[in-house]
């Protein structure tokens, strides 16, 4: 039995119980105006999520947030490999990137609400935006800096650069573009909800932005630790990957 | 007309000059003049003091860097930065692909062979057998040490039979008694392919061993400044370190490195 938690899992199992016991503790401190205790939380959760009208807005989201992923990894990885293989593009573009990437997001919002409208272009836009410099760079990066000899072994044996592209740089810059994915992943989320909080009618970031509004405190911290819960395990699950990944290299 | 064969490789004038490596720094002259034939089916050796442009010598033999004056040809074919077919090159540096397995990684070189799998079954495990990784085989090269990740290196060149094998200091890696035990794996695969093999190596006993001829090269920019026939039989192996001729062979190796050895490592006054 014990044999099971061990590891990574049981450090995990920890934090959870930390982070259990201190939002209790805290809600005896707070009381009842600003916060809900663990329990009370998760027995409105669960009325919640069985209610009809969860499922449509956990829809919108799911769908907005999987759009933008797609272009994000897409968009980003184009912008990746296309500038790393290319030394003086990159030596070019690198900067702008960084300088893009430093502008807070927000202000380009209006930009994009009007570009896209309020449904759900505009959230995907915004939550891509996100996600596309930083897999961008890491791409970059990790394109940049595989081995001079793996490409020379490449050509001694004649591959066509396409097949060399596919066999040897992708798998040799696949530990660090997939940090670049992680961090994407996590960024993107957060834009896409960025996104239904300001200018949207449907989606979990709308029914927060709302519950903040009627001060629906239930409400609030129900979302909340459903998408932190949500976040948490798939940075944990995409960490481990990119563990695996690494301890071959 | 001519009944002088044509050399597998000819090097006529080659030179390498590499530009400078910062805004201020000056062109970095790393190779020659130099001429060089490699005969049909000889082991040429090359010896040289460390830094003197024995790789860059191998880049333009390969195809993989163009000479900056000079002419290099493969089989009577002028050859500019393209790769001829039928040379396979075991680099310095480790370049086994940590994202494949032993197997995979000594498979990869038969990608784009076109030939029937089990044949190239066949070869893969003939190589794995004759570089001792058979019980590797479904290693990653991170739990291999580096003279096994050589050997990997090795056993993908092999796999694609070609006619002119380019070894860089593939022994580096290796404890001496190993070294030895290799080269006659490398003198076997010689005899077998038929293929010609250029080794370069420091170490002055592999190259008075393995080699029909052995080219000595002088401090960078690097020249031949002898070449030196050993006149061994065909069919030899390490056991002819016992005779008499070998100790004369690496005496006469060491006496032209001498001075180019300490001219490399500053000492330019000692040198006469
Ligand atoms: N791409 C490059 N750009 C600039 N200089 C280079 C480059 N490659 C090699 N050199 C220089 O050319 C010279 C010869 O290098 P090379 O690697 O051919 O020497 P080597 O004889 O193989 O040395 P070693 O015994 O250490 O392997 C060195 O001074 C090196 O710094
Ligand atoms: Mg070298």
């Amino acid at each position: 039995m014990s044999r099971f938690i061990t590891g990574p899992f049981r450090n995990a199992l920890t934090l959870l119980v930390g982070l259990l016991v201190l939002w209790q503790a805290l809600y005896w401190v707070v009381g009842d105006v600003a916060l809900r205790s663990p329990l009370q939380t998760a027995a409105f959760m669960g009325r919640f999520m069985t209610s009809p009208q969860f499922l449509p807005h956990l829809a919108e989201t799911g769908r907005a947030f999987g759009l933008a992923l797609v272009l994000a990894v897409a968009i980003g990885l184009s912008i990746g490999f296309s500038l790393g293989l290319n030394r003086f593009m990159s030596d070019v573009f690198e900067p702008v990137l960084v300088a893009v990437y430093s502008i807070p997001k927000i202000t380009l919002y209006p930009i994009l609400l009007l570009a896209f409208g309020l449904g759900i272009s505009a959230k995907v836009a915004f939550g891509a935006i996100h996600g596309i410099i930083p897999i961008a760079l890491f791409t970059m990066a990790a394109v940049r800096s595989v081995r001079k000899v793996y490409l020379k072994t490449g050509r001694v044996l004649r591959l066509p650069p396409t097949e060399a592209i596919l066999r040897i740089v992708l798998p040799a810059a696949m530990p660090e573009i997939f940090a670049g994915l992680r961090i994407g992943f996590s960024l993107t989320l957060i834009g896409t909800l960025l996104g239904e909080m300001f200018a949207s009618q449907r989606g979990l970031g709308f029914l927060l932005m709302n519950a903040i509004g009627l001060h629906n405190v239930d409400l609030i911290m129900g979302l909340t630790v459903l998408l932190a819960g949500f976040a948490g395990v798939a940075s944990a699950v995409l960490l481990s990957l990119n563990k695996r990944l690494q301890a071959r290299t | 007309m001519r009944d002088v064969p044509t050399p597998l490789v000819l090097l006529r004038g080659g030179e390498k000059v590499f530009p400078p490596p910062g805004p201020s720094g000056r062109p970095v002259h790393a190779l020659g003049p130099l001429d060089l034939e490699l005969r049909r089916g000889e082991f040429f050796a090359v010896v040289g003091p460390s830094g003197c442009g024995k790789s860059t010598l191998l880049e333009l033999i390969a195809g993989l860097s163009t000479a900056s004056r000079g002419e290099v040809a493969f089989e009577g074919r002028p050859i500019r930065g393209e790769i001829p077919d039928g040379v396979g090159v075991v680099f310095q540096e480790d370049a086994s692909f940590p994202w494949l397995t032993v197997r995979d990684n000594i498979a990869f070189g038969l990608k784009r062979l076109p030939l029937p799998a089990d044949e190239k079954t066949r070869r893969i495990e003939r190589a794995l057998a004759m570089m001792g990784l058979a019980s590797f085989a479904a290693s990653y090269p991170a739990q291999l040490s580096g003279g096994m990740r050589q050997r990997v290196c090795i056993a993908r060149t092999l796999v694609t039979e070609p006619k002119l094998i380019l070894l860089d200091e593939p022994f580096g890696a290796l404890d001496q008694q190993t070294r030895l035990l290799m080269g006659d794996e490398v003198l076997n695969l010689w005899r077998k392919t038929g293929a010609t093999v250029f080794l370069i190596t420091h170490a002055l006993d592999e190259a008075a061993m393995l080699a029909d001829r052995i080219g000595v090269m002088s401090a960078r920019p690097g020249r031949l400044i002898d070449v030196v026939e050993t006149g061994w039989p065909r069919d030899r192996d390490s056991r002819i370190v016992e005779e008499e001729a070998f100790g004369a062979i690496t005496a006469r190796l060491w006496r032209s490195l001498r001075a180019e050895s300490m001219k490399s490592l500053g000492h330019a006054g000692a040198a006469a």
